[in-house]
């Protein structure tokens, strides 16, 4: 599971950037305005799909998805 | 429990942080019809003063129009003041009818039915039709009205970057399994002024077997040659399944929308759309003014010709000016000034001119991508656009951003 990082923030900026945006693994992703938590919800269900888990709705919080490190620990979190 | 001071203090406390954050808004109270030129009262208190507007949806010219304020006082008088009523009850005037087939005329659809306002028209619409086996794929950059209409409605969502064709497609075959997919976009854009590629649109539904919901409110009435939307800028009357409007921006700017399209479509929202069951029929006098201004718009062409005239004449000034605009050809356009301190700075001095346009920042719009959004209207003359030009020029002079670009007004001011 090393590339889960990786994995991530590809996933994060082929469905949320634009060209011209830079994303790292602390960019913050919904406090910064990239995603909205609307659009948050296909990104939890890519990572339940690809990951064979269940984030339950309180666990998905904008503060848990604000970056690719948080969703990391987060998604960690459901898979051990 | 009593509204007591530990009550107060939470809202004190939201309030106060809403005003930190630099969110807090504020009405300014105008003393006269909408129009051009009007009398503002701000900050509350003030003396009044004469001010050019550039920042209403009448599109048109439409809302104090004495056409349509002539109309409103003989519906009035024929057909009372309110119903009383939701529609299915005792709240449907023969003109309440009269006015969805002319709607339906007008946008080249099947059926139309009238809510209180389009924010209702989306509030209901997606959950009347829709069921859990079905998904909407939405541009992300639709009104808040269409997100809260999704938010109520079982069905799957998801969305695709604002305007392009590649993801959507992707999202398209992502969800091919599912009974219904509706492709969800507004027909122009309110924030940035571009419009939706409806042609390329219908494509792809064409070609993935999906529905086509437009929100035409900031279109419906002046884009397309004959001013009929969207739809038609794009040559695809007749295709789209869904549309919702509002009458509140162009046509005649007092309230009212609807969701007209195909006609089992609007069928089930008579049958089940909340916002249409439980909310009270729109009033004769409001219907009476519609009914008119369509019957204006039918008869000619002259003011949405005039309004994308003055949009053209008004793009170009700013243009040469030095200005940063968004690209588009529609008559909203936003003047771009990215950082959120100086587009407030520059719209408060703009009053200060005699020009009433407001800046948006985030959350409205994209951080760093602050603004003065203009609208125009065909209300306004040309000399209306000369005089906020100049004074467009006069305070951007002060802040030095006339024939800057993007970087250096950012390197000037930062995001
Ligand atoms: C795209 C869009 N849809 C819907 C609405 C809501 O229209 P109404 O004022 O009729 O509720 C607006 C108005 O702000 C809008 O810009």
């Amino acid at each position: 599971m090393d590339d889960l990082k990786d994995v991530i923030l590809e996933y994060v900026i082929a469905e949320y950037a634009d060209e011209d945006d830079k994303v790292t693994f602390d960019t913050p992703l919904i406090s910064g305005g990239l995603v909205d938590s609307f659009s948050m919800v296909s990104l939890k269900r890519f990572l339940e799909m690809k990951y064979k888990i269940t984030i339950p709705d309180a666990e998905a919080t904008p503060e848990a998805f604000d970056s690719v490190n948080k969703i990391v620990e987060l998604v960690r979190r459901f898979i051990s | 429990m009593s509204y007591n001071d530990r009550v107060r203090g939470i809202y004190q406390q939201q309030l106060s942080d809403i005003r930190e954050a630099g969110l807090f808004k504020q009405e300014r109270f105008i003393h006269s019809p909408q129009a051009a030129d009007i009398e503002v009262e701000f900050p509350s208190g003030a003396k009044l003063k004469k001010v050019i507007n550039v920042c209403a949806n009448n599109y048109l010219g439409l809302s104090s129009h004495p056409e349509v304020v002539r109309a409103a006082h003989e519906g009035l008088d024929a057909r009372g003041y309110g119903m009383s009523s939701v529609r299915f009850i005792c709240g449907t005037q023969d003109i309440h009818r009269e006015l969805e087939q002319v709607v339906t005329e007008f946008l080249g659809t099947e059926d139309t039915i009238l809510f209180p306002s389009c924010m209702d028209a989306n509030a209901g619409v997606f959950e009347a039709i829709l069921t859990k086996e079905d998904v909407m794929i939405s541009d992300r950059l639709v009104h808040a009205s269409i997100v809260d209409g999704m938010r109520l409605c079982s069905a799957e969502h998801d969305t695709y970057k604002h305007g392009d064709m590649r993801h959507l497609e992707q999202k398209l075959q992502q969800w091919k399994e599912k009974r219904l997919r509706v492709i969800i976009n507004d027909g122009v854009y309110s924030m940035d002024g571009d419009a939706a590629k409806l042609d390329e649109v219908v494509k792809l539904a064409e070609a993935y077997d999906a529905l086509v919901f437009v929100d035409d409110s900031h279109a419906s009435g002046f884009i397309g040659k004959t001013g009929r939307g969207t739809h038609e800028k794009c040559g695809v009357i007749g295709k789209m399944d869904i549309i919702t409007t509002t009458f509140g921006k162009a046509l005649g700017g007092a309230s009212g929308g609807c969701v007209s399209g195909r006609k089992e479509i609007v069928e089930m929202c008579r049958q089940r759309a909340r916002p249409y069951l439980f909310s009270n029929a729109m009033a004769p006098v409001i219907i009476s003014g519609v009914l008119k201004a369509f019957e204006i718009l039918k008869g000619s062409t002259e003011l949405r010709d005039k309004l994308e005239e003055n949009a053209r004449y008004w793009r170009s000034g700013l243009t040469e000016a030095g200005f940063v605009l968004k690209k588009g050809d529609t008559p909203i356009v936003p003047v771009m000034l990215f950082n959120a301190k100086l587009a407030q700075n520059f719209s408060r001095d703009l009053y200060a001119e005699g020009i009433y346009a407001i800046g948006f920042f985030f959350p409205v719009v994209a951080k760093g991508q602050a603004r003065i959004r203009t609208q125009l209207s065909a209300g306004h003359d040309k000399h209306h656009l000369d005089q906020a030009l100049e004074a467009f020029i006069k305070v951007g002079k002060k802040y030095n951003i006339l024939g800057k670009t993007e970087e250096e007004i950012i390197a000037a001011y930062g995001l």
